[in-house]
């Protein structure tokens, strides 16, 4: 492979593994919503300052 | 777990994601970033002086890794508040930021072996930074492992919060060793041939893509945080639901 | 023993003094508890013996790798062998519960964590010495400065007793500590492992380089982390 190759390979690797971590990241949070009732969704909202 | 007054914006509009306008803004101005990096770093920039061609791949090499160690500082910060405040807030937080931190140290691993490649024509050589990195990654994927092992949410909050300040403080600790060991075999090493001036459209490139990567993580860090604390939830209610289906069961 | 402890808690807790006694309390436990059950000595000494001997298997001992490998090999099979002995002080007590009666005895967190840290260090350092005289028996090693060799391995050791107490502790109660314990504990001691083998290479005159900055190193890492542990014993003890 040409050093090119090489450049290209690591903005692929780089943007293509960031993309897959995220989207992993946000469908869970998709599904874990529907499990969660509507309240307890939001740290900010469901009061849990003091929980441990 | 109380329900005040204020929940009741939350329950007219309940999220079915970690999304939030936040979260909406950031992403945007992270993908706007991301494509402006993509036409600077790749297309419009000269290629350096020294480093010729190669230097695209610092573009994205610098900033993770520096990311990646605010992301071990963020965790040490959120375990020793955890140790202090006990509240699950900086727990999670601290583990939210720990797992990013590895996924941008792999990149960074993965960026350094591709630019060695090109500059030594090996994958792999004992270069301080990139050994660091490398002893750095498995301590934090130690962390994770700690994470992993089922226990009570005090009980694992309390052993990653003190692997997250035993790891933190190792930091400094593995360059000082690793720069002495490598002292005496001077090579080309991926920052030592950075020089402090880069110019023009270079700069731009490496100060944009800096500013790219915060984006992403602080981005990714309210999404990572979020599912953190939806994980919490369904777990108690899933514990609570066996709970209630046992009682059932017994006839109560 | 009992009494012993209950001796210890009614005296005054929290200053210098009586963590000093808690630790010499617990480390005497744990020395005289190893030596009845010669575990370390019957099974932790023999296989870092074991592992000197395969090394010379791995590496032919005629081709002069093995003499140019001894520094590290040495901190390897120490590095192993600690991470046997730091399991087994702390199985010990999670196996009998003796964690939760050491954490109700009324000793002080930072007694506990240094009494065993102490006996750590102790068995530790037999485990260098006796290594040592294998190695220079077995390899052919000869020593040039013996007193860098003497200060670089005690330094390196109380850095491992130190990691390897606060690890230890922390994955004493967890599901699946025999394999979790070397993944937390071999890259917290990637520096010691780095100090030590320069060090001793400098000893053994391997190296023309300055050893005693290595020392300093070593002697940094371990008070830094004999300093975490005795802060974090406290909520391990309690909460992990």
């Amino acid at each position: 492979m040409s050093s090119t190759g090489y450049i290209v390979a690591a903005w692929l690797v780089t943007f293509g593994v960031t993309a897959g971590y995220s989207l992993w990241v946000v469908l869970r949070g998709r599904r874990l919503s529907q499990e969660v009732p509507p309240e307890q969704r939001r740290w900010m909202t469901a009061g849990s300052r003091g929980r441990e | 777990m109380t329900t005040t007054a204020t929940t009741s914006d939350a329950v007219t509009s309940a999220p079915t994601s970690t999304g939030s306008t936040a979260t909406r803004v950031l992403g945007a101005a992270s993908l706007v970033g991301i494509a402006l990096l993509v036409v600077f770093g790749v297309f419009v920039s000269p290629p350096d002086k020294e480093l010729g061609e190669t230097i695209r791949i610092l573009y994205m090499h610098v900033p993770t890794v520096s990311v990646a160690y605010l992301a071990f500082v963020v965790t040490a910060v959120g375990s020793a508040m955890y140790l202090w405040k006990r509240t699950e807030f900086w727990d999670l937080l601290a583990a939210s930021s720990a797992e990013i931190g590895v996924v941008f140290f792999g990149l960074t691993i993965l960026n350094g072996m591709l630019w060695g490649k090109i500059t030594w024509g090996v994958f792999w050589r004992w270069e301080p930074r990139l050994t660091t990195t490398a002893v750095l990654f498995l301590t934090y994927i130690g962390y994770l492992a700690v994470r992993a092992v089922p226990a009570s949410p005090r009980t694992r909050g309390t052993r990653s919060a003190v692997v997250g300040l035993l790891a933190v403080v190792n930091i400094p600790i593995v360059h000082k060793a690793v720069d002495w060991w490598r002292g005496l075999h001077q090579e080309r090493t991926i920052f030592g041939t950075l020089k402090p001036e880069i110019q023009g459209t270079q700069a731009f490139a490496a100060y944009l893509g800096l500013m790219v990567f915060l984006l992403l993580f602080a981005w990714l860090l309210i999404h990572r945080f979020r599912v953190a604390f939806l994980a919490e939830r369904a777990a108690e209610s899933g514990l609570e639901g066996a709970i209630a289906e046992r009682r059932q069961e017994a006839g109560q | 023993m009992a009494e012993r402890t209950r001796a210890a808690a009614g005296a005054p807790t929290g200053t210098v003094r009586a963590v000093l006694a808690d630790a010499r309390l617990v480390a005497g436990k744990d020395l005289r508890l190893e030596l009845r059950s010669r575990v370390g000595l019957s099974q932790v000494l023999p296989f870092a013996l074991l592992v000197v001997l395969l090394f010379a298997f791995a590496l032919d001992p005629d081709r002069r790798v093995l003499g140019a490998a001894t520094p590290g090999l040495y901190w390897m099979v120490v590095l192993f062998s600690s991470v046997l002995a730091v399991g087994r002080t702390f199985a010990v007590e999670a196996e009998d519960g003796v964690l939760d009666g050491l954490r109700l005895s009324g000793l002080s967190p930072a007694g506990i964590y240094l009494g065993k840290v102490g006996a750590l260090l102790v068995e530790l350092l037999v485990l260098d010495l006796v290594l040592a005289l294998a190695v220079v028996v077995f390899y052919g090693t000869e020593i040039s400065g013996p007193v860098l060799l003497a200060a670089v391995v005690a330094t390196a050791t109380v850095g491992i007793a130190g990691a390897g107490g606060a690890y230890g502790g922390l994955t004493a109660r967890m599901r699946g500590r025999d394999t979790l314990l070397p993944l937390l504990l071999l890259p917290l001691l990637a520096p010691v492992l780095i100090g030590g083998t320069r060090g001793v290479e400098v000893a053994l005159g391997r190296d023309a380089g300055p050893g005693w900055p290595w020392v300093g190193l070593l002697g940094i890492f371990a008070l830094v982390y004999l300093t975490l542990g005795t802060l974090m014993f406290r909520p391990l003890l309690e909460d992990a």
